[in-house]
């Protein structure tokens, strides 16, 4: 374990490297022809989206988990890839925005697909708000039964949206749209640098929050011992 | 499986006391025990639910509040466009069930402080009936006072903003009990939730709005649909009863285990 955050931590730094030169040097990626430059983005926006839809995934999966098991450990996975899964989400919507305004001619449109993302990352956000905001000992329940009811909620907002309009353009992956295949070459390659990074801050995100808990059960059993030794030295 | 075996027993708890009191009391009472034993979650559940509508009755509290309360978003919406126009009955559907969402809250923040006081619910999660009784019972309450609020405030907002249904009106009421069930049942096991977390009447609104979305878009869309007659709100509709089932089944599944949060 120990040997392996470190070869970790260097597989990362080396793939974020190339995906990045690969997608911004002509050498790698083709320029588009009529967005230009701009569209490098899109080998940012993308795989981000990807990697906090598959976080959102994680957290789903750790919640139900933690239902069944009530295993601490599933409890701080849905912690860390909440978390990390809004900060993925967060880059999507604010990448998004700076390629629509010179693309589309505006920031923001009320689009399907820019639409659900951003509800997404409201109902994340308020798991999280629930588990800041919630006594210590019951929040890995109540944040478990929230993360099942965002999760549920996930494709009535797909459909809702979805009949409501949608201007977003078309998915690359199964939606029809042809791609040059040094694009997708890209693509994928920076979906798998931002999931490599994505699993990094995730792991050391858990190695936090395992030794915080750890620390305040010190704490927590350290003030029940000294009560006790207390009674026993006033008792005798 | 644990679930099962938990409402079996408490069946059969409340049986032998029901057959306990009607031996020992011969009392009128013990009929109605007897009876709430036989159906003891029908029976929890309907008197919980009487209970709170007399204790309503009596108070008027939340649905004083309400009525008041989306008679002000009405008056202050009026301000920010011109409400005669042609062109509101386009924005009326937001506006309503706005006005409606906001003023649910306050009926919905307070459905579980009541039972706090005395340690009431305290008392009912040490004691064997079971808990999706207390929640139908708490959940379809606020399904009354919602519907109550939405049954008083409609005729004003037809006067106020001269409103016409150019489509299939009888429509109108189906949306209105499918989607006022869906803020119903969500906000109440929201607010069960949030009774567990600091300030707990701003997190209410933090947690249901967010998961209330395809909701409240599937309201607001079916509502202009069928005020504009311009498409069809069969699609709203469909999605609304689908959104029901799938939440009224979860907050159903989960309720127990977020009562019992320790």
């Amino acid at each position: 374990m120990k040997i392996a955050l470190p070869i970790l931590i260097v597989l990362t730094v080396i793939l974020l490297s190339y995906a990045g030169y690969m997608a911004l040097s002509p050498n790698g990626a083709p320029t588009e022809q009529t967005m230009g430059n701009v569209q490098r983005i899109f080998y940012y926006h993308v795989p981000s989206a990807w990697t906090a839809f598959l976080l959102f995934f994680i957290n789903f999966g750790a919640s139900i988990y933690y239902l069944i098991k009530r295993s601490p450990a599933a409890d701080i996975v849905a912690l860390v890839s909440a978390e990390v899964g809004v900060v993925f989400c967060t880059i999507v919507l604010i990448t998004g925005p700076i390629w629509a305004r010179p693309v589309w001619g505006i920031w923001w449109t009320w689009d399907m697909r820019l639409t659900s993302t951003l509800v997404l990352w409201l109902i994340y956000v308020s798991y999280l708000v629930l588990r800041r905001f919630s006594s210590s000992g019951q929040t890995a329940l109540l944040a478990a039964a929230l993360a099942v009811f965002g999760a549920l909620c996930v494709p009535f907002v797909y459909f809702s949206i979805w009949f409501f309009r949608t201007q977003h353009p078309q998915p690359v992956m199964g939606g029809g749209g042809s791609i040059d295949p040094r694009m997708l070459h890209v693509l994928l390659l920076n979906w798998l640098a931002f999931s490599c990074f994505a699993f990094l801050v995730c792991w050391a995100r858990y190695r936090v929050e395992k030794l915080q808990r750890d620390v305040d059960e010190a704490h927590a059993m350290r003030s029940l011992m000294d009560l006790r030794n207390r009674r026993q030295q006033r008792s005798a | 499986m644990n679930r099962a075996s938990d409402t079996g027993r408490s069946v059969s708890t409340s049986q032998v006391s029901a057959q306990q009191t009607r031996a020992n009391l011969g009392h009128p009472a013990s009929a109605v025990a007897l009876k709430m034993a036989v159906q003891p979650a029908k029976g929890i559940t309907r008197a919980t639910l009487l209970k709170d509508l007399r204790l309503e009755w009596r108070s008027k509290d939340a649905i004083n509040s309400m009525l008041f309360f989306s008679l002000l978003v009405v008056v202050v919406f009026s301000f920010s466009f011109d409400p005669s126009a042609e062109e509101s009955r386009q924005i009326a559907g937001g506006l309503v069930w706005v006005a409606f969402l906001f003023a649910s809250v306050v009926a919905l923040n307070q459905t579980w402080a009541r039972e706090l006081r005395n340690q009431v619910l305290d008392a009912y999660r040490v004691s064997p009936a079971p808990p999706n009784s207390l929640f139908l019972a708490k959940a379809l309450g606020n399904f009354v006072f919602v519907a109550v609020l939405e049954a008083l405030m409609t005729p004003l907002f037809i006067a106020f903003y001269r409103l016409r249904a150019l489509g299939p009106a009888w429509q109108l009421p189906i949306v209105a009990a499918l989607g006022t069930w869906a803020l119903v049942v969500n906000g109440t096991f929201f607010a069960a939730m949030s009774l567990r977390t600091r300030s707990r009447e701003i997190m209410l609104p933090l947690l249901l709005f967010p998961i209330s979305i395809p909701a409240i878009l599937a309201m607001v869309q079916a509502t202009t649909a069928i005020l504009t007659d311009e498409s069809s709100a069969r699609f709203w509709i469909v999605l609304l009863v689908s959104y029901d089932l799938v939440f009224t089944t979860s907050c159903l599944l989960l309720f127990e285990t977020v009562l019992n949060a320790e």
